[in-house]
């Protein structure tokens, strides 16, 4: 199975957790598999059915805005990571 | 990717103070005289004298950095001293930038200072950018963040980025010369409200150690021109699995200020642009605090005192009742969980709502007028309004 990094600003929607098993063929199945184990973390990631503009979702090293958007599609063993935008200094 | 290795510029000298300070950049051949020398004949312009700026300004006035320009105009708060580790108890009350100056100034004398006490708007960034080599982006909020990335697009000049949040902290290079800016990877800054700031969300005193010294020491690379800088790598610390990963950043064509047709060709209004206040002193604040009916802490004690029967509700984290708490509250419960204990809450009781400072609270009565609640009101400044004006001896945090 895939797995999601969640970073801080989000893990107060995955009650703490880290690192979340998704599954999914495609970035997309994997997000919304995410938002329905964790539906307080669906408004967070979608807006109109959509990912919002300013979630990074990134396979790898690789941003999936570079592949296939939340079309690429996921492997068994493949590591997401959502990058949050954060401004502390 | 890498910068080209430019000479050191003629007619910069070191005095034999300064070779004894630098020595042991002096005895390693990838910096030496020349590497030194470029280093004293940099300039470098750090925006805020904060927890970011705060190592970062003191690792480059060691190392010999000729020209550092500081841009705060925040005064040192006892709330600072837990990670802002260029001030210091003495300092409390003082403008950042005299205390940041003296200590700089106290670590190396052989460097110059300047300071701009005045917040970085779209009018002022150009001109004082122009007046430097290297940006360091050490600001506290999403508005700054846009306007020094712009402000470097448009001048053509590196900005050495660090961000951080509660246990976690990023750190790149945007060089939109080179590789991808800011807007490339956050094309639009999150809705307000949605990611907390470090004066919301709290950060750990030594993160901003962490992610200050990688700029530090990406700016001198950037200045030497040696190794790999951190250009189209965005380095992600976290802090409690004590783990570096590196991901690839990648320059946007459609990027609209470095994109191949951009539309932002001048700066722009970037509080309005990201619809959030250019600063971050102060705490979590909620679009909720000028829509919610309100009460000030004084009516609230009145009201105790006459004995009124009314639902005090505290909607702070439960760690947070240890720092303070008021021992007339009858309800606590947490924002976060409000709507699932709305059977503990009589729609026919009025209802005072209170949290830190009145932010969580406006949006928590705001949810329960929308689930019906007609007498609920928020109480303005929340628990620290009250140990201001009711009760001296609970703390302020």
């Amino acid at each position: 199975m895939a797995s999601i990094r969640i970073p801080a600003p989000l893990r107060a929607y995955t009650d703490g957790n880290e690192h979340v098993t998704i599954s999914g063929r495609t970035v997309d199945e994997g997000l919304r598999d995410l938002a329905g184990q964790y539906p307080a973390l669906e408004k967070h990631l979608f807006t109109d059915g959509k990912l919002r503009s300013f979630v990074n979702v990134f396979i790898g090293e690789e941003d999936i805005r570079f592949l296939d958007g939340v079309d690429t599609p996921v492997k068994e063993d493949d590591r997401l990571m959502i990058i949050p935008s954060i401004a502390g200094g | 990717m890498t910068i080209a290795k430019q000479a050191a510029p003629s007619g910069v000298a070191l005095s034999h103070d300064e070779i004894s300070r630098y020595s042991r950049h002096l005895i390693m051949p990838e910096v030496g005289m020349d590497g030194q020398r470029k280093l004293k004949a940099a300039s470098v312009l750090i925006i805020g004298a904060g927890g970011l700026g705060s190592p970062l300004a003191m690792y480059l006035a060691a190392a010999g950095v000729g020209r550092i320009g500081l841009v705060d105009y925040d005064v040192v708060d006892a709330s600072n001293l837990q990670r802002q580790v260029i001030h210091g108890t003495k300092d409390i009350g003082r403008s950042k930038l005299d205390s940041a100056k003296d200590r700089l100034l106290d670590i190396n004398p052989h460097i110059e200072v300047e300071t701009y006490n005045e917040p970085l708007t779209s009018e002022n960034a150009l001109d004082l950018f122009a007046g430097y080599d290297v940006i360091v982006d050490g600001t506290d909020n999403f508005p700054t963040r846009y306007l020094v990335n712009d402000a470097c697009v448009l001048l053509g000049k590196p900005n050495v980025y660090g961000s951080i949040f509660r246990f976690e902290g990023q750190a790149t290079v945007f060089d939109a010369r080179i590789g991808p800016c800011y807007r490339c990877l956050f094309p639009e800054p999150p809705p307000p409200g949605l990611v907390p700031s470090c004066a919301e969300g709290g950060v750990l005193g030594v993160l901003p150690g962490t992610i200050g010294a990688i700029q530090a020491t990406e700016t001198i690379k950037v200045i030497l021109g040696i190794g790999e800088p951190l250009v189209g790598r965005l380095m992600l610390y976290d802090a409690l699995a004590m783990r570096f990963d590196t991901v690839k950043l990648r320059k946007n064509p459609d990027c609209p200020v470095c994109g191949e047709n951009p539309t932002v060709t001048e700066l722009i209004d970037y509080e309005q642009f990201c619809g959030m206040p250019g600063h971050d002193h102060s705490e979590f604040t909620s679009e909720n605090e000028a829509l919610a009916p309100a009460i000030d802490v004084e009516e609230v004690k009145a009201r105790l005192d006459a004995g009124d029967d009314f639902i005090l509700l505290d909607v702070r984290e439960p760690h947070e009742w240890a720092i303070s708490d008021i021992d007339r509250a009858t309800h606590h419960i947490p924002k976060a969980d409000i709507l699932e204990h709305l059977g503990e809450l009589d729609t026919a009781r009025d209802i005072v709502v209170y949290c830190k400072t009145g932010g969580r609270s406006a949006d928590v009565v705001m949810q329960l007028k929308e689930h019906g609640y007609e007498r609920v009101v928020n109480m303005v400044g929340g628990i620290n309004a009250w140990a201001e004006d009711i009760d001296r001896a609970l703390p302020i945090y």
